[in-house]
């Protein structure tokens, strides 16, 4: 029996042009040569010259990959002890449930809901404290706040695969706590940890709503500026700006693929 | 089992075997205090109690200068039902209203294009199906800022579309296909359109065939097909899909903001309009609320039916 019609094929490949056209003008028309509107004027290379020079962009750029970097390494490290502390030691069914529900918030909650509480966590910080204006700082604290459950899963994942017994002959054969954790547990859940922390890496830079809402004056990234630059109307330099950062987004999920357990099947 | 273990061993001069290793109760606990508290504190400050705290905000007066008086009233309350300084307007109701409609259609529309999408990739051949997964992949990773931004440029005034419609009469000549209703569905379907095909997807690569032909050979018709053989057994990943998007769509802002316009508002554009310029944090509060409440809803109903496709 024919699993897929030839109706599902041409649909299908209608959709992927859908999804794919807005995103090749937006390539095709980097390199267009007019300055102002959609008319045709030539090839030209010149708005990435543009790009490479012009300092809002390249600070907006480094602050997007000092966020993402920062905010994932800090979130590895404590999704990694959350999942370790939730599923590798014993709970009460209650204490549990309560901590699933936790665990599970910051991904169903709906990104504005998200931002918005991070507001409202900030500005009675502040008041509390006087510390902690808004800016880089804060932007790492919340996409730190939303990574944690996303890493956490990826590494229970792992946990549930691999079983008590290596840990038990470590432990038999006199290994401390801290080298049983270093020796033993921490490198065999390296591959959930590796995919947990490219998970976050990819969500913080993918991230507008919680930045927008939580980002200074100073610190802006690069869809930050993009947003605010389509405000003013839509330039070559922003076409440009946009291409090169979906090559990167191609490159960083062709490598995400190919790391991924499942890849080899 | 474990567990159980713990809690027999009720002083802390017992000693229990836990993971291979003879220690103390009280030490496993002082562990896996240690281990959780960061993520779980970060969570509670930053996330729950924040979102607890919106039932107060919610209830707070806005000072003169956007500041938050501790002045309970139900102002912000009365307000989104819309009783303003003018009388009664159905503006803020509209908005909400409008946010449940576009998140239902753009859902509905999502799921009637997933279906011949997650067969065509099942269909593939193993060796080609991780690269068109790929492909369905790269859109979903792209920034969302850069994709509607995408879609402004294919409906300006100057692309093929428009000049289309304009030709065909459906438009003014001369004039972008934006900001309008049209442009936010476009814009949210090709959004969440990943969200619901990828699980509609792996459920149909675990679809059990020959439930299938025995239907076909049973004279069912398509459609009957495809009611009582194939949407059964792929309900838990359409219930998957639907949460994904309907709860997000809700809430979005980028995408009617874009390509909607002032014109074009959901709840999202308002909540952020209260945080950004208008600085009226309450007001902001009990429209959180209500999208939270939203939420909620369409969670425990999704949750409810994911359990009736399992039994």
């Amino acid at each position: 029996m024919k699993r897929c019609s030839i109706g599902s094929s041409i649909g299908s490949v209608a959709i992927f042009i859908f999804l794919y056209l807005p995103m090749l003008s937006v390539a095709v028309f980097s390199f267009n040569a007019s300055k102002m509107g959609l008319k045709w004027g030539g090839f030209s290379t010149e708005w990435y010259e543009k790009l490479v020079h012009n300092q809002m962009i390249l600070n907006a750029a480094w602050n997007t990959l000092v966020l993402a970097v920062t905010s994932t390494f800090i979130s590895t490290i404590i999704g990694t002890m959350l999942a370790i502390g939730m599923f590798r030691f014993p709970w009460s069914r209650r204490a549990m449930n309560k901590l699933n529900v936790l665990l599970h918030l910051p991904v169903v909650t709906p990104d504005i809901i998200f931002a918005v509480a991070l507001v409202i966590a900030f500005s009675v910080i502040r008041y509390m404290t006087g510390l902690f204006e808004l800016g880089m700082a804060s932007m790492i604290v919340g996409h730190v706040t939303f990574q944690i459950s996303f890493v956490a899963l990826a590494v229970k994942g792992r946990l549930e695969l691999i079983g008590h017994d290596v840990e038990e002959a470590a432990c038999d054969l006199y290994a401390g706590y801290w080298r049983v954790l270093t020796r033993v547990l921490l490198p065999m859940l390296m591959p959930g940890i590796v995919a947990g922390a490219m998970l976050a890496f990819t969500l913080s830079l993918d991230d507008f709503v919680i930045s927008f809402f939580t980002a200074g004056p100073k610190s802006s990234t690069l869809p930050l500026f993009i947003y605010a630059s389509v405000k003013r109307g839509i330039t070559p330099e922003i076409h440009a700006l946009s291409t090169i950062i979906m090559l990167a987004t191609i490159c960083t999920v062709a490598f995400m693929q190919k790391m991924a357990p499942g890849a080899k099947h | 089992m474990q567990g159980e273990n713990l809690e027999h061993a009720k002083e802390a001069s017992t000693i229990i075997l836990h993971n291979g290793e003879m220690v103390r109760p009280s030490i496993i606990r002082a562990r896996q205090a240690t281990f959780i508290s960061p993520g779980i504190l970060a969570i509670i400050t930053l996330l729950a109690l924040p979102c607890i705290s919106l039932f107060a905000v919610a209830f707070m007066t806005r000072g003169q200068y956007g500041e938050i008086l501790f002045e309970p009233t139900f102002g912000n309350i009365r307000r989104l039902l819309g009783f303003g300084y003018f009388g009664w307007s159905a503006d803020n109701l509209l908005i909400l209203w409008r946010s449940v409609v576009v998140a239902f259609v753009t859902t509905a529309l999502c799921i009637v294009l997933s279906y011949p999408l997650a067969f065509f990739l099942a269909a593939r051949p193993a060796k080609t199906r991780l690269l068109w997964l790929t492909v369905l992949l790269i859109p979903f990773w792209t920034n969302l800022v850069i994709r509607t931004y995408a879609w402004l440029l294919v409906f300006d005034s100057d692309m093929p579309f428009a000049r289309i419609m304009a030709w065909l009469g459906l438009m003014e000549p001369g004039t972008s296909a934006y900001p309008s209703q049209f442009a936010v569905y476009v814009g949210m379907v090709s959004v969440f359109l990943p969200f619901v095909a990828l699980p509609i997807y792996t459920a149909v690569e675990k679809l059990d065939w020959s439930i299938v032909e025995a239907a076909v050979d049973l004279y069912s018709n398509k459609w009957r097909v495809f009611r009582h053989a194939i949407l059964p057994q792929t309900l838990p990943g359409l219930s998957v899909g639907i949460t994904l998007t309907f709860v997000p769509a809700m809430g979005m802002f980028v995408v009617p903001d874009m390509l909607g316009g002032a014109r074009y508002m959901l709840i999202g554009n308002l909540i952020q309009q209260q945080f950004g310029t208008s600085r009226d944090w309450p007001f902001g509060a009990a429209l959180s609320l209500v999208l939270m409440i939203l939420t909620l809803g369409a969670l425990m109903a999704t949750s409810g039916k994911r359990k009736k496709g399992r039994a």
